[in-house]
C-alpha cells in the first residue's frame, strides 16, 4: 500500500461522502433554489438564445474580422495627437478586443510603446466594459436604461479615468519599451460603406427582431412592433444580397436557405422563432462552407459562441441557484441583498463597486447575476454601479496589470475605477429608479 | 529554428499553435516551439495584439490567427 499517493484518493471519498452525507436536498430553500437554476436556464434558452444572443455572436464575428484593425490602431500609436487617442481608446475596445484575452496585451502595448499610460488605462476600462455582446445581452435582459447607462458610464469614465491617471502620473518617465510596435497589417478590404450597410442590416435584424410590445397601442413604436417580423425579414434580405454581392457567397445557396424560410414562416405562422431558426441554420450552412470572406465570418462568430455559450450557461445556472428568477428566491434571502444594496445609498453603491472589482465575472455572466441581484432587491444605482466595476477589473486581472504598471498606478486605477462607479451609481439611481 | 507563439493563452493562441506545428510538420522543418506568455516578455517583441507568432525572434504575424497555408509561406520563407 502506497499511502503517499492513495491518501489522495482516501480525501477525496471522504469529502464526497460528507458532502453526500450533509447534502441540503429536503429543505425548501435549497429545493426551490435548485429548481430555480433550472427555470432560468430555460428562460433564457426560451427567451433569449434565439433572438439576441446567435445574432449577436454573427455581429461580433463580423466586427472581429472585417473592421481595419490597423485603421484603428494609428490612433493609439506613439505619433498620435493625444485628443484623438483618448476618445478613440475609450470606444474601440469594442472593436480592437471583441475576445477579452486581447485587452491585457493591447494595454500593455499602448501603454509602453503607443500613446502612454493614459490612454492605455482608458483601453483597459472600456474595453470590457463595452464588448458589444455585453452591451446587447444587457440592454436585452436589464432594459435599455441600464444598456445604456452602462455603455455611456464605461466610455465617459473611461477617458476620466485616464486623464486623470496622466495627470497624477505625468512626472513619471514611463518606461518606453525600445521595440517599434509591430501594427497588424492592414488588409485591403471592402470599402467602409460596405462594411458599414452591411453592419447595419446585422444591427436591423436584432432589432426588430427584438422589438418589444410597447405600453401603449398606439404610436410610433406600436407600429414596428406590429411589423416587426416583416422589417426583420426586410433587414435579413438586405443582409442577404449583400453577402452575393459584396461577398461572394453563392447566390442559389443563400437562396436556398431563404425558400426554406419563406416555407417556414408560412407553414408555421403563429411561431415566428421557427423561421427564424430556420434562417439561422441555412446562413450558418452556406457561410460555413465558404471559404472567402463569408467563411472566417462564420468561424470567428463559432468561436465567440464556442467560448461564451458554455460560461454563460454554467454562469445562468449559479444565479439561479443563489439568487432565483424575479418574484422568487434562491439561496440568499432576498432580505440581505435589500439590506446590502437596497436602495441607492452611499453604502450600498460603494459595497457593490468594490464587490464588483474584485470579483470576476466571465464575459456576459455579470448579466444573469445582476438580473438575478436586481430582481432581489438591488437599487438600479448599485446595480450600474456593479456593471461598471465588475467587468472591467477582477482580482486575477488586478495582479497582471500591476505586473506591468506597477502596485502604485494599479492601486490608483482600481481606487479611480470603484469611485466612478460608485458615483454613476449614485447618480443613475438618483435619477432613474 | 525557433518558433515562439505569443500570448496569454486562450483559444486563439492554441490555434495559433496547432496551426504552427501543423505547418512546420508539412515542411518537414527541424523546429522548437517556445510559448512566450508574460505581458512584459511580449511587449519586448514590440507585439501588441496577440495571438502572434515569431520565428526566430522576428514577428512574422500578429493579431490574428492566419490560416495553414499561410503559415506555410511563412516558415518557408523563414527557412530559405
Amino acid at each position: 500500500m502506497n499511502w503517499k499517493k492513495e491518501w489522495k484518493v482516501l480525501a477525496l471519498m471522504s469529502g464526497a461522502f460528507l458532502a453526500a452525507y450533509f447534502l441540503p436536498v429536503g429543505g425548501v430553500r435549497f429545493d426551490n433554489a435548485l429548481l430555480e437554476a433550472f427555470h432560468l436556464v430555460k428562460w433564457y434558452a426560451r427567451e433569449h438564445v434565439l433572438l439576441c444572443l446567435i445574432p449577436a455572436f454573427f455581429i461580433a464575428g463580423a466586427i472581429a474580422v472585417f473592421v481595419s484593425k490597423g485603421a484603428v490602431m494609428k490612433y493609439l500609436g506613439a505619433r498620435a495627437k493625444k485628443v484623438l487617442a483618448y476618445g478613440v481608446a475609450s470606444v474601440s475596445g469594442s472593436v480592437l478586443a471583441v475576445c477579452s484575452c486581447t485587452v491585457l496585451p493591447l494595454f500593455a502595448g499602448i501603454y509602453r510603446m503607443g500613446a502612454g499610460l493614459g490612454p492605455a488605462t482608458a483601453f483597459l476600462y472600456s474595453g470590457p466594459a463595452i464588448n458589444v455582446l455585453a452591451m446587447i445581452l444587457t440592454a436585452r435582459v436589464l432594459g435599455m436604461e441600464l444598456g445604456i447607462a452602462r455603455a455611456v458610464g464605461a466610455v465617459v469614465f473611461s477617458v476620466v479615468i485616464g486623464l486623470l491617471m496622466h495627470l497624477m502620473f505625468r512626472r513619471q518617465e514611463a518606461e518606453r519599451s525600445q521595440a517599434s510596435a509591430a501594427m497588424p497589417v492592414e488588409e485591403p478590404g471592402r470599402p467602409l460603406w460596405q462594411n458599414a450597410l452591411f453592419f447595419i442590416a446585422l444591427v436591423g435584424v436584432l432589432v426588430f427582431a427584438n422589438w418589444g410590445r410597447p405600453g401603449e397601442a398606439s404610436g410610433l413604436w406600436n407600429a414596428v412592433f406590429r411589423a416587426k417580423w416583416m422589417l426583420t425579414a426586410l433587414a435579413a434580405a438586405g443582409m442577404g444580397v449583400m453577402l452575393v454581392r459584396w461577398f461572394a457567397l453563392q447566390a442559389w445557396k443563400l437562396g436556398l436557405a431563404a425558400v426554406a424560410t419563406a416555407a417556414a414562416a408560412l407553414l408555421v405562422p403563429h411561431n415566428p422563432l421557427v423561421p427564424f431558426f430556420v434562417g439561422i441554420l441555412g446562413l450558418s450552412i452556406v457561410a460555413g462552407g465558404d471559404h472567402g470572406a463569408g467563411g472566417e465570418w462564420f468561424a470567428s462568430s463559432w468561436d465567440f459562441a464556442k467560448q461564451i455559450l458554455p460560461l454563460l450557461f454554467l454562469g445562468v445556472l449559479a444565479a439561479g441557484l443563489l439568487l432565483g428568477r424575479v418574484g422568487h428566491e434562491g439561496l440568499i434571502p432576498s432580505r440581505w441583498i435589500a439590506g446590502l444594496v437596497g436602495g441607492n445609498s452611499l453604502g450600498a453603491n460603494l459595497f457593490a463597486s468594490v464587490t464588483g472589482a474584485f470579483m470576476y465575472f466571465a464575459t456576459l455572466t455579470e448579466v444573469p447575476i445582476l438580473q438575478g441581484l436586481l430582481g432581489a432587491g438591488m437599487g438600479k444605482g448599485p446595480a450600474l454601479a456593479l456593471l461598471l466595476a465588475g467587468p472591467a477589473l477582477s482580482l486575477p486581472n488586478m495582479l497582471v496589470i500591476r505586473s506591468i504598471m506597477g502596485t502604485r498606478k494599479t492601486v490608483v486605477f482600481v481606487a479611480l475605477v470603484v469611485v466612478m462607479a460608485t458615483l454613476s451609481g449614485m447618480i443613475f439611481g438618483a435619477f432613474f429608479a | 529554428m525557433k518558433i515562439q507563439i505569443l500570448g496569454t493563452g486562450c483559444p486563439k493562441c492554441e490555434q495559433l499553435t496547432r496551426t504552427a506545428e501543423a505547418a512546420a510538420k508539412e515542411l518537414g522543418l527541424a523546429y522548437e516551439l517556445e510559448k512566450v506568455s508574460d505581458i512584459n516578455d511580449i511587449i519586448a517583441f514590440g507585439v501588441m495584439m496577440t495571438p502572434a507568432l515569431a520565428v526566430d525572434g522576428v514577428v512574422k504575424v500578429s493579431g490574428k490567427v492566419p490560416a495553414l497555408a499561410e503559415v506555410v509561406a511563412l516558415l518557408g520563407g523563414a527557412a530559405s
